[in-house]
């Protein structure tokens, strides 16, 4: 459960700094008066309700590492199989495609602080395309586990990939429809006052994502090295 | 009294009118209704229809172990079916959703001084999901096999073999309405936490909340971060019963032949499970003790004695929570030292929650104690709650929960703890604001009829209970049957409780004939009919309107617990009444 308490530990460092704002050594029975400054956060709703909901995600996947780490690492008797996976090549490109991904909605979100409709529309196309190309890519690596012998019921480590990989995917999917609609208001001329906080929203999003896909690969790399490799994917990822 | 304010009252805030959700027709009104106290109503009567489920479940139960082989229609099988659906729709469905669905949604956005929760269409989603979820979990009365009955905390790898009832579709069905159930608790617990971080009217610092707010909040911050525990178990276990993956199952002979699973590990369940189950006993308890908290304070007019440490021990006792969960599992065979630290981190999170309790007490303590029906329940939690909490000290220790774990001295300890206590605390809370949501009071006197019968009638079912524990009764057990260590006198006990449960159980009918009697015949409530300081109880129409606060928002100048202060002209003074010098002044 380390994963899981140290991820707990970064959000009761969060919640601490917050309460100590939230001026909670006040002794309210003393005092009377209006408090114009009630200490609710200058941020938008919409933005502290994405960081809660992050929170939450992050906990599932904390959570989901967590189970990972344990189930593959501990050996016990009577275990037939938790050898490390030989994890597809493919998964360094499919990585390089979601950080630039992450990297297109930056620069959207930069264009559309300039006020710059173009760029922005542009940045949100690049990164949804890009993200699709993710998609397609766990999917081609899901199916050369299945060529190398490694099914879904292999064993506990192949469940946990392909069980991990696909709620990732889910989150992306959940993402891509926000980006959809964002992308929609973009084309469709919104101004750029209502379309800058969507943008802003999407691009936490998407780089929380990356950052969840990037230590679950640690995760893989430690536990044992990417050798599998097959056909044309193979050729693409001996450069990498 | 230290004034902090400016000199002159503070003008009220208005609000766009475009910022409202407006419904524009009866369905949008009253079905699909984006405004909290309606979302907050249908939350607590789905909630509630369903406990009424449960409560007959618990009938059945009783009747078994009172009366064995007596009613055919109680079945080995059956009787697992009674207790896996009475615990899950009690703990999950009924008290979680209650109190957070129900209670949170009316009192949140009222008690902050807001006009609505922030993301009304998420709030909205959160009811729709929420029964779908128990539309799933009874859709499981009518598949081939029936409910599971892996008991409530379907334990793997039993809970989705063969032998165990709804091994077919009742468990598969109980995994995706969990699923789903954290899904639509996810929507409304956004807005639950980001309308209080974002919500308040102005001069609403979090320290001048109501304790009710901070319990829920605290709640919805622990459900938050624990569900998702449960959510990866019940995905784990789905894929496991369905797809035939060994996340939780390892190598298996049954009846001579081997199955497909191998490698996984049922303890790993465990753990998330309890990762998730000993956060959710604090997620009931929590708002428990808000809104006690409350009650105290208004029906004893005095205000809430450290009011600052109430709120600290709600916050450390969130935090202590999540490393307690091991204590669950003594008896899984953990590593003695493991035993150690969660003994030791559990009796730790007596120290707050007995501050809360001496608290409560201390406000009391020479208080103008009205003995109204919200604070009869309030008394009655607080006794009860003691009993329950001194059980569970018991029970922290390995040493102790060794031989008594699998006992009903355990059943007996969570129902005091996590049954009773909360469930009393619910009544006193649906009597104290039931005037504020019809504008009518509930009868007094059929208020402590129910009151009595149930206090009572609690313990005449759970303090025997404790005893048969501690003679060796196991809990979980279809029939004692013939058993060397048990003496006849247990079957006798046990058809006492079966009887006091039954009559307990029946005298909720004087509740809800109270409750309808008093929607429409109810004696007017008037605005404030307790006197509360406290701000849900200040809005310009009662029941609140559309908005809540008419066109203003309100301000708030003090705390919530003005009660009894030395030289003011009544015995309460509301959070939003400027104070008197200034208001003078203000006035030249």
């Amino acid at each position: 459960m380390n994963i899981t308490f140290l991820f707990l530990g970064v959000l009761a460092a969060v919640a601490i700094w917050w309460l100590y704002q939230q001026r909670i050594t006040a002794k309210p029975w003393l005092e009377t008066g209006a408090i114009l400054d009630h200490g609710a956060p200058s941020l938008p709703a919409a933005k502290v309700g994405l960081g809660v909901l992050l929170a939450v995600i992050g906990m599932l996947f904390a959570l989901f590492f967590s189970a990972y780490v344990t189930r593959t690492s501990v050996p016990e008797p009577n275990v037939v199989d938790l050898t490390p996976l030989p994890a597809p090549k493919l998964l360094w490109l499919n990585t390089g495609a979601l950080i630039f991904s992450s990297g297109a909605l930056q620069w959207a979100q930069i264009a559309a602080r300039r006020g710059r409709l173009e760029g922005t529309t542009m940045g949100l196309l690049a990164g949804g395309a890009l993200t699709f190309l993710f998609l397609a890519g766990q999917l081609i690596a899901w199916r050369q586990m299945v060529a190398a012998g490694y099914f879904l019921t292999t064993s506990p480590a192949s469940s946990f990939f392909y069980l991990i990989i696909g709620v990732h995917g889910l989150h992306l999917l959940g993402g891509l429809v926000a980006l959809t609609r964002t992308t929609g208001k973009a084309l469709g001329g919104y101004p750029m006052r209502e379309l800058r906080l969507s943008v802003e929203l999407c691009t936490i999003y998407w780089h929380f994502l990356l950052l969840v896909w990037l230590v679950f690969f640690s995760l893989l790399l430690l536990s044992g090295p990417v050798v599998l490799d097959k056909g044309i994917v193979s050729l693409i990822c001996s450069f990498f | 009294m230290v004034d902090i304010g400016t000199i002159e009252t503070v003008p009220p805030a208005e609000v766009a009118d475009v910022e409202l959700y407006h419904a524009k027709s009866w369905i949008t009104k009253y079905v699909f209704c984006q405004d909290a106290k309606v979302i907050a109503i249908q939350y607590a009567m789905t909630a509630i229809g369903v406990g009424v489920l449960a409560l007959v479940l618990s009938w059945m139960i009783r009747l078994q172990l009172a009366f064995p082989g007596v009613f055919s229609f109680i079945t080995p099988e059956s009787y697992y079916q009674f207790v896996t659906m009475h615990g899950m729709i009690m703990v999950i469905y009924l008290l979680t959703a209650l109190f957070l669905g129900g209670f949170g949604n009316y009192l949140i956005p009222l008690m902050v001084g807001a006009r609505d929760m922030v993301f009304p269409y998420v709030n909205m989603l959160s009811y729709w999901v929420y029964l779908l979820a128990v539309l799933i979990l009874l859709a499981s009365y009518f598949v081939p096999g029936g409910p599971t009955g892996a008991g409530w905390t379907l334990y793997p790898p039993q809970a989705i073999l063969a032998g165990t009832p709804g091994q077919d579709g009742g468990i598969i069905l109980m995994l995706a309405s969990l699923i789903l159930f954290i899904i639509g608790f996810t929507m409304g617990g956004l807005n639950y936490i980001v309308t209080v971080l974002q919500g308040r009217t102005r001069g609403m610092t979090m320290m001048r909340l109501p304790l009710t707010v901070w319990g829920i909040f605290t709640a919805t911050v622990l459900a938050l971060l624990a569900f998702p525990a449960l959510f990866v178990a019940c995905v784990m276990m789905l894929l496991d019963r369905t797809l035939g993956t060994s996340f939780f199952m390892p190598s298996l002979v049954q009846a001579g032949e081997h199955l497909n699973y191998s490698g996984g590990s049922p303890i790993l369940f465990q753990h998330l499970f309890w990762f998730f189950g000993h956060p959710e006993v604090y997620i009931v308890a929590l708002p428990a003790f808000g809104i006690v908290s409350d009650l105290i304070s208004t029906h004893a007019r005095k205000n809430i004695f450290g009011y600052r440490m109430m709120v600290w021990a709600i916050v450390i006792i969130a935090v202590l929570s999540f490393i307690v969960w091991g204590h669950h599992m003594y008896i899984s065979g953990m590593d003695p030292y493991f035993g150690f630290f969660f003994a030791t981190s559990t009796l730790i999170i007596a120290v707050p929650t007995a501050i809360k309790v001496y608290n409560w007490t201390l406000t009391l303590w020479r208080g103008d104690i009205h003995l109204t029906v919200p604070m009869l329940f309030a008394l009655g939690f607080l006794v009860t709650f003691v009993n329950g909490g001194i059980t569970g000290l018991f029970l922290g220790n390995v040493i102790v929960d060794v031989p008594l774990s699998a006992t009903m001295f355990v059943v007996a300890h969570f129902h005091m703890v996590m049954g009773i206590a909360p469930i009393l605390v619910v009544f006193g809370g649906i009597y104290h604001w039931f005037p504020k949501i019809t504008g009518r009071m509930m009868n007094e006197r059929l208020g402590q009829l129910h009151f009595w019968i149930t206090f009572l009638g609690a313990y005449m079912i759970y303090f025997p209970m404790h005893y048969l524990g501690f003679i060796g009764v196991p809990r979980r057990y279809y029939e004692l049957g013939e058993t060397a260590f048990v003496p006849p006198s247990a079957a006798t006990l046990n058809i006492f409780i079966t009887v006091a449960a039954l009559v307990v159980g029946a005298a909720q009918i004087v509740f809800f004939f109270n409750l309808i009697w008093s929607l429409f015949k109810g004696k007017p409530s008037g605005p404030n009919p307790w006197n509360a300081a406290s701000l849900e109880w200040q809005t310009p129409e009662t029941p609140p309107g559309h908005g809540n606060w008419g066109k203003e928002l309100p301000v708030v100048y003090r705390w919530a617990y003005d009660y009894s202060v030395p030289g003011a002209d009544k015995d309460f003074i509301p959070q939003n009444e400027p104070p008197a010098r200034k208001a003078s002044l203000a006035l030249r």
